[in-house]
């Protein structure tokens, strides 16, 4: 049985509707990357999933068999569904070992404690007293990752790790999910980056315009299956 | 000797004024509301404390078992029954039903209490003072009142440092829909913010009734005072809320000093100063709380 699964997604802002009937399933322990352009729908999709967005029919959305989809982010990440938002979002007046505690607030148990989080990025426990404003872009990103991983998830959401990044410092953030998939956690990763999320992931969906264009294992996928599923060219 | 006496008298009263502007400043801070209604509830609070002792014929400082617990729950449910549904963009909807609240509250005690003037009387410590030397005397009321003040701002800090909920109120603040992400309940977490806001409010309340006299109508100039007090100390400081009370409290002696009629107008130059040379008040935090 899938661990997260999609039904014919509907969802959107108001008026304006960015996804049209999004079908996905994950496994657990599996790798999945959504790949799409700017304006696909792929942030939507993650909104929807962790609650922040509600979708048309709350059974569009379903977690390790029941439907999530009229239930609030803060029910949801009880479940064990975490997210890595765009953009990071420390909260500024937090210094980092608080914002990691804000991940504990939830009190999921589980092998994420702060200690391991501090082993997965040693920059964090050198910096733990700073204030996340002062953080590099990078190293915010750590701070956002390890933040997610400390309410224990089953499913971890990242939404756009390489946005703004340097490619050497996205190197070493991705070199962080082997770690994070050893400790069994299912991750779904949203990305511009086609080559990283290539790389990254067992299984890869394209979205375009709100509806998934193209579904495979990137070993089985050609570079003109994938551009024609970006671009829809 | 008679400015000095003046001067510890002001600071003294600075403290009641810290606690008249802490539950304004914790509101402001955690949800960007401001409570017209401060002032009020301050006085509601004070009324309560007549009730109490009327019932139970208690001391008015005992009376506080009573009154800080049930302005705790008034607190809780005021805003999960109702302020949470004016929250959003537009910071004009809490303002209004704030104002309302005000103009509910202040008749409500106009019909149950008449307006007739009201004090708790509490003669023991009124009276009471030590003598400092043989030309200085400090109340043992408004001593104790300062240490209220103290104890309390003390004990919020630690709450908002040191604690689960403390850092779910900072995080709010800055950010209330990617703390929903890590599990927290806004709703339950601005509730809580308004529960603690008016139970020191209730604090502030009591200790204001015993050291003056009140009407149902007194809360608006409350509220302003607790507005100068945050502005001068700087938005979102706790500590900056006592050092902005002590600030409009010296100020206020002063002017009282020169002229009895100046009091007021003293404390509103200060305030007026403080705003042209450093908006952000002296010790401003910008971000969160």
């Amino acid at each position: 049985m899938s661990l997260l699964r999609t039904n014919d997604l509907i969802a959107g802002y108001g008026d304006f509707q960015a996804l049209f009937g999004i079908s996905l399933s994950i496994d657990e322990g599996e790798a999945v990357a959504i790949i799409g352009s700017n304006g696909a729908g792929k942030t939507t999709l993650l909104r929807t999933v962790s609650g922040l967005l509600r979708p048309r029919n709350p059974t569009d959305i379903e977690f390790d068999g029941s439907a999530i989809g009229s239930l609030e982010p803060e029910q949801i990440v009880a479940r064990g569904i975490a997210m890595v938002p765009e953009g990071r979002r420390p909260f500024p007046s937090l210094n980092v070992e608080d914002n990691l505690r804000m991940g504990g607030y939830c009190r999921r148990t589980g092998p994420w404690t702060l200690q391991r989080v501090y082993r997965l990025f040693p920059m964090l426990a050198e910096r733990r007293f700073a204030q996340s404003q002062t953080l590099s872009g990078g190293q915010q990103q750590m701070l956002a990752i390890g933040r997610a991983l400390m309410t224990n998830p089953r499913l971890l959401l990242c939404d756009e790790l390489s946005l703004g990044l340097a490619p050497i410092v996205i190197r070493d953030i991705y070199a962080a999910m082997p770690d994070i998939r050893a400790e069994g956690t299912t991750v779904l990763i949203v990305e511009q980056d086609i080559n990283r999320a290539l790389e990254t992931s067992n299984r890869v969906y394209c979205v375009q315009k709100g509806k998934i264009t193209l579904e495979g294992r990137p070993g089985d996928l050609t570079r003109e299956q994938i551009k024609l599923a970006y671009f829809g060219i | 000797m008679y400015w000095i006496n003046t001067i510890i008298q002001g600071a003294l009263v600075g403290g009641l004024y810290a606690l008249f502007a802490t539950g304004l400043s914790l509101m402001f801070g955690v949800m960007r509301i401001i409570n017209i209604a401060h002032g009020d509830f301050i006085v509601m609070s004070a009324y309560l404390a007549v009730v109490v002792v009327g019932l139970l014929g208690v001391d008015p400082l005992v009376s506080l078992a009573v009154v800080v617990p049930v302005m705790f729950g008034i607190g809780y449910a005021l805003q999960r029954g109702l302020l949470n549904f004016t929250l959003g963009d537009d910071i004009l909807r809490p303002l209004l039903v704030t104002f309302g609240l005000s103009v509910v509250i202040q008749n409500g005690l106009l019909e149950l209490f008449s307006a007739d003037s009201r004090r708790l009387q509490l003669p023991w410590l009124e009276t009471a003072s030590v003598r400092i030397g043989d030309q200085l005397a400090i109340g043992l009321m408004p001593a104790t009142v300062f240490v209220v003040a103290v104890v309390v701002i003390a004990a919020l800090e630690l709450l908002l440092y040191w604690t689960d909920l403390g850092r779910a109120f900072r995080a709010t603040a800055d950010d209330s829909d990617t703390a929903r992400l890590y599990g927290v309940n806004n709703r339950y977490i601005y509730a809580m913010a308004t529960a603690i806001a008016l139970s020191v409010m209730s604090i502030a309340g009591v200790l204001f009734g015993i050291r003056t006299i009140f009407d149902p109508t007194i809360g608006p100039a409350r509220l302003l005072y607790a507005f100068e007090v945050v502005i001068i100390g700087g938005l979102g400081s706790l500590w900056g809320t006592l050092v902005g009370g002590v600030i409009l409290g010296v100020a206020q002696a002063l002017g009282a000093a020169f002229d009895p009629s100046w009091d007021t107008l003293a404390g509103h130059l200060v305030f007026l100063f403080v705003l042209l040379v450093r908006p952000h008040g002296l010790i401003p935090k910008t971000v969160g709380l």
